[in-house]
């Protein structure tokens, strides 16, 4: 028995086959293809306003600029292209590139194709937009107001969708509740931010009206369609490939969809080949995001915490567009809004709202992190209410084993699981008691401690049909049922004998190859590196549906089974030419150590190679009704993923795993600083196919979480400027910050998936952030928990105050907009008032003191334009900067005001300077400025750090250079840092 | 703004992985577009362009260092060690050896950068201790494991190494 078990190699942890060209470098990933020398390399010319119209746009001179094959811009499309579908009944256009407005910072306006992507992105710089800006709405419950800015105009209102949805009894339950606890929750936009961005190749055959594409695309691929109607044509007349190897995804490589079609337009135009690849201030600015959800949440409870009733209604921001397969996000966990729960009485209210922000997509979690966010911190709060442990809440409520496959009352079918069980193991195993008492002798010492608890069922293998609960039953009706989710699989057998798979899983990292080469060696007898796995995707040639792609940890549950059903029928078909070959009874032949034998008469064997030989090299030899080769091809879908009924029940997902989670943070009475001490996570995800990727899953899941948790935050002002462009702005986890967690299993497996595995990479991204933000709760004592934790926050919660600085330096002076960039100062120059005011009036004068000036013109009376340079660290590019002087008092006060336009945004600024005589003989002069300068686009985006950093170092070149020009006799001085040209400086040189 | 054609590019030798390449860059070409696209050594990834992400970290004369953060014309006559390095004729060295088997990486795509830190780390310090270890990998962010693998890699060369320095001293 136990050579036999040395042959299992399902659910061991096995090496990956995929590691040794990865960690020698040879992986192969979509920047990696070689292109053709007749490629031209694409750069995107982005939005600098949340909100504008469009009202032209010059490219003569960018096109004209050597090495520049072509430029696309909003008109081109409509010639070849239609606007994106969108999911629900609304008149609103998404093409891929603006066409007379654009609805948030970074929407793409126009594409250069040129030589190389440096060209390209010269040529940007030169492309003239005149745009009038408009006010932008970027708070969800803002957008819906009756006087708020409305983005798309035909639609009347920025809600374009509201559902409501009831099961069971509701209203009775409320009625009848000891007590009803509601909160409202507010969920952040993050973003999983692959460290590889997105990279298209696109080529258009004029010959054949095709669109060749290659893309580190993730899926679904039901997104295929959505791209060519987009594009005019046929799907067969797109044509998809993905690389080899996928520098992660996360969900997040769903969103380069809108970029094949443009690429492709690009290509079409440009009469070549184009290639692009996304640089990571475009990624973080304008790829995708995780939904931002208001959520208020009541639960009608008895005194002893029984939820006998709950209450949603989510308020959902899209952003700028409902990019598909948008509004998911929202209807993903439909079947499973009660959770771990066993409460029977649910309402439901939807809405969904566009703001001036990058349109939203998928993300790990999708949906989950919103919906818990809102149900534990609920499930936390009626603990607190009823003074009850929150943990003994949670167990009274968890859905019970005897139940199960349990129904939900929004119609998920959970399949699998003993929760209580699950949840007693890990206290037990995790040490729940002593982590009691260490938040006993923290607090007893003065400390802030919390304890943090979460249940969560983590669903997988979407249900494609859950996205039309979104429709009425009505509208169901019309465009007839959408259910399912095939998974396909191809296992094959050459002439020699060796194995080859295929799957419509598209991997982004995960290591799928390694388990099908694992799941299809215990099928057929070999050992896994026999077997060849090829995953990449090719939509000419593959077998794919619109389920295929790496998303909704489908992968274990789904394309492994579908694998594993391929392999089974090609070992029955071995069977059958074994009984043929043989000559036995069909119950004789017997399949072992690569050999199929008589049971009878173990002598009279064939070996696997041979027999699968025969069937290409002797067809003749096959039992009647079997075709020659070796090949099957399975697809395989699970039948309880039905289409939404008339009463809007949806099994939203075929199969539901179990996540038990409980944490202790302490946190930092002086600096505000949540440091998370432990954290024990319990998965039951059914039968574990290779338990060290499911626990890689684990430990990625729960780190993206915990930056998710703690500091990640694609941020904006309420003006729609975005703050988080670089990756010192958006904070992702290192080693430093990044516990490891204690990691538990139990293993309860699908009755519903062919191999009784489930999803398993999610549900930490649903279950971590609610974790600790309870655990803050707990802490703190507080209610009112946002994310992320950041230490300014959670100071505020704790009541500290910062001590202003006691002397010296410029300090932020509070002005009505708290987002404008503002600063007061003073300086010493040795030259008196007289002479110190001519110099900054004389344009020759600031000409060769501002650094970057290439050009300052006197447009009228005291107002200038300037074309300045502008180079800092990784921000970059040309300026025009308007300016003009007013309220002057000659040898005293002037007032300044202008705005900047660029390639790095846009910006406008006020400040003024008061000049003093001073030194003995009054041959000195100090001159005191303020200034307020308001920033978008690009420049906004790096945000604060660096833009601190770059203005102190222009600043200083400015005034060295201003000095020596000036008074060069006297220069050079230790200057008191900034001048009132800072201010102007700001306004020319770094302003937006 | 700077204009430069194709007739702007310069001549860049330099030695990769002890193999003298010479290639063509223009002034303001960066090293790590160089490498890739120029040299076609594309193990060297590029995550962020600002020197955040250490997925395109190499060695320079036995120094980690960003290649986006420096242009390709800096790099003449330099000594560079990248990724492709490390392997012997596909045979893994112990540290990337280590990675497989500790899971230590998923997409591998942050991995090149990280193990040319890593051998620089264990080079300068065959037994660094977990902060120190720690100290280098904050240089580095990963998207998918967590870094608990990785830690785990680079902590079970440290025993190697100090069972070795142990059985040295013995």
């Amino acid at each position: 028995m136990k050579k036999i078990a040395d042959k299992v190699y399902v659910s061991q942890a096995l090496e990956r086959v995929e590691d040794s060209a990865l960690l020698a470098g040879a992986g192969v990933f979509a920047d990696d293809i070689a292109v053709g020398a007749r490629t031209g390399h694409a750069a995107f010319l982005r939005s600098p306003h949340a909100h504008a119209d469009i009202n032209s746009i010059d490219i003569k001179t960018a096109e004209a600029l050597d090495g520049v094959h072509a430029i696309v811009v909003g008109e081109d499309l409509r010639a070849w292209s239609r606007p994106f579908i969108v999911g629900v009944k609304q008149p609103m256009e998404h093409w891929c590139l603006a066409q007379d407005r654009v609805r948030y910072i970074g929407e793409p306006v126009a594409i250069v194709v040129a030589e190389d992507r440096y060209i390209a992105e010269d040529a940007l710089a030169l492309i003239e937009v005149d745009y009038t800006p408009l006010k932008a709405v970027v708070d969800p419950e803002i957008a819906i107001l009756k006087d708020a800015p409305v983005l798309h105009e035909a639609v009347g209102s920025n809600l374009i969708s509201e559902r409501n949805f009831s099961y069971g009894d509701p209203e009775k339950a409320f009625r009848d509740a000891d007590r009803i606890v509601s909160m409202k929750v507010r969920y952040p936009r993050n973003a999983c931010t692959p460290i590889e961005c997105f990279v298209v190749n696109a080529d258009y055959d004029a010959a054949e009206d095709n669109y060749d594409v290659l893309a580190n695309f993730q899926g679904p691929f039901s997104l295929l369609p959505v791209m060519a109607l987009a594009l005019n044509i046929p799907v067969n007349k797109l044509r998809l490939r993905t690389p080899p190897d996928s520098g992660g995804s996360f969900g997040v490589k769903q969103a380069i969809f809108p970029y094949i079609v443009a690429l492709c337009l690009a290509s079409r135009k440009a009469g070549r080949p184009v290639k692009w690849v996304e640089d990571r201030l475009e990624h973080l600015m304008a790829a995708t995001s995780a939904t931002n959800r208001v959520t208020e949440i009541e639960g009608a409870v008895t005194k002893d915490g029984e939820l006998i009733g709950l209450c949603y209604r989510q308020l959902e921001d899209c952003g700028g567009y409902l990019r598909a397969p948008e509004p998911a996000t929202l209807y993903r966990m439909h079947g499973n809004m009660t959770g771990a729960y066993k409460v029977q009485n649910l309402a439901i209210e939807n809405r969904v709202v566009l703001t001036n922000k990058t349109p939203t997509g998928l993300n790990r979690g999708f949906g989950g992190p919103q919906v818990y966010f809102a149900l534990e911190r609920l499930m936390h709060k009626i603990a607190v209410e009823l003074k009850l442990d929150p943990l003994e809440v949670i167990k009274r409520n968890l859905v019970e084993a005897k139940d199960m496959p349990y129904r939900t009352p929004s119609g998920a079918l959970y399949d699998s699981g003993d929760y209580r069980k699950a949840v007693l193991e890990a206290c037990k195993k995790g040490n729940l008691e002593a982590l009691k008492k260490r938040r006993d002798q923290v607090r007893g010492a003065g400390g802030l401690y919390g304890i943090g608890y979460t249940a969560i069922v983590e669903p997988s293998i979407s249900n494609m049909g859950y996205i039309s609960t979104a429709l009425t039953a009505l509208e169901r009706e019309k465009a007839g049922p959408k259910d399912g989710g095939a998974a396909m699989a191809t296992v094959s057998v050459d002439a020699l004998g060796s194995v080859s798979v295929t799957m419509d899983s598209t991997p982004q990292g995960q290591g799928h190859r390694t388990v099908a080469a694992q799941v299809v060696a215990d099928v057929l007898g070999l050992k896994p590196a026999d077997i060849r796995v090829d995953v990449t995707m090719d939509t000419a040639k593959d077998n794919w549906s619109i389920s295929a792609g790496n998303y909704s940890s489908r992968f274990a549950g789904s394309v492994a089974g579908s694998v594993h059903l391929a392999a089974i029928e090609i070992r029955d078909k071995l069977k059958r030419m074994a009984q043929t070959s043989l000559n036995i009874a069909a119950d004789k032949v017997s399949f072992s150590d690569g050999k199929f034998s008589d049971a009878d008469n173990p002598d009279n064997a064939i070996q696997f190679r041979r027999l699968a030989g025969q069937a290409h090299w002797s067809p003749g030899l096959l039992p009647e009704g079997d075709v020659p080769g070796l090949r099957a091809a399975s697809s395989w879908t699970m039948p309880e993923l039905e289409a939404p009924d008339p009463e809007d029940r949806v099994n939203s997902s075929g199969a539901h795993g179990f996540v038990f989670d409980y944490c202790g943070v302490e946190i930092d009475r002086d600096t505000g600083r949540v440091r998370l001490d432990k954290y024990v996570t319990m998965h039951d995800a059914g039968r574990l196919l290779n338990p060290a990727l499911v626990d890689g899953q684990v430990y990625g899941g729960f780190t993206q979480a915990l930056g998710a948790a703690l500091f990640e935050e694609l941020s904006y002002t309420a003006d729609g400027t975005f703050q988080a462009g670089s990756m010192a702005e958006y904070l992702i986890p290192t080693v430093a910050e990044t516990p490891a967690p204690v990691i538990l299993h139990m293993s309860s497996p699908s009755p519903f998936t062919p191999l009784g595995a489930k999803g398993v990479g999610e549900g930490n991204s649903m279950s971590t952030p609610v974790c600790l933000a309870n655990a803050v709760a707990d802490a703190l004592g507080r209610d009112d928990i946002e994310l992320p934790l950041k230490q300014s926050k959670v100071r505020d919660w704790i009541g500290i105050r910062e001590t202003p600085p006691t002397s010296g330096g410029a300090v932020a002076t509070p002005v009505a907009d708290k987002d404008a960039i503002t600063g007061r100062g003073e300086l010493t120059i040795r030259l008196p008032v007289e002479r110190v005011w001519d110099l900054l009036l004389d344009p020759e004068n600031l000409e060769k003191a501002i650094p970057g000036c290439r050009e300052l013109i006197v447009e009228g009376d005291h107002s200038y334009r300037a074309d300045v340079s502008v180079a800092v660290g990784p921000v970059r590019g040309d300026i025009v900067a308007l300016v003009k002087l007013s309220d002057l008092d000659p040898s005293k006060f002037l007032r300044l005001g202008g705005s900047a336009d660029g390639p790095l945004g846009s910006s406008t600024g006020s400040g003024t300077i008061l000049l003093t005589a001073t030194g003995a003989n009054g041959d000195a002069t100090i001159l005191h400025y303020d200034y307020s300068v308001s920033l978008s686009g690009k420049i906004a985006a790096v945000g604060g750090r660096l833009l601190g950093g770059a203005m102190k170092v222009l600043i200083k070149r400015f005034f060295e250079r201003f000095i020596r020009i000036a008074a060069p006799e006297t220069a050079p001085a230790g200057f008191p840092l900034f001048g009132w040209l800072e201010n102007l400086l700001r306004a020319i040189g770094i302003k937006r | 703004m700077i204009e430069y054609g194709a007739a702007d590019r310069v001549k860049v030798t330099l030695t990769v992985n002890n193999e003298s390449l010479t290639g063509y860059a223009s002034s303001r070409m960066l090293l790590s577009d160089f490498i890739r696209h120029e040299l076609g050594l594309t193990g060297t990834h590029v995550g962020c362009e600002h020197g955040v992400c250490g997925a395109c970290t190499i060695q320079i004369d036995g120094r980690p260092v960003r290649s986006c953060l420096m242009l390709a014309v800096q790099a003449e006559g330099r000594e560079i060690q990248t990724v492709e390095g490390l392997s012997d004729k596909g045979t893994l060295n112990r540290l990337q050896q280590a990675f497989r088997s500790h899971h230590a990486l998923q997409c591998g795509f942050c991995t090149s950068g990280i193990l040319m830190s890593m051998t620089n780390l264990l080079n300068e310090n065959p037994t660094p201790t977990d902060d120190e270890i720690t100290d280098i990998l904050s240089g580095h962010l990963c998207r998918c494991t967590g870094y608990v693998g990785i830690v785990k890699a680079v902590q079970s060369l440290v025993l190697e190494n100090i069972a070795r320095e142990n059985g040295e001293n013995a």
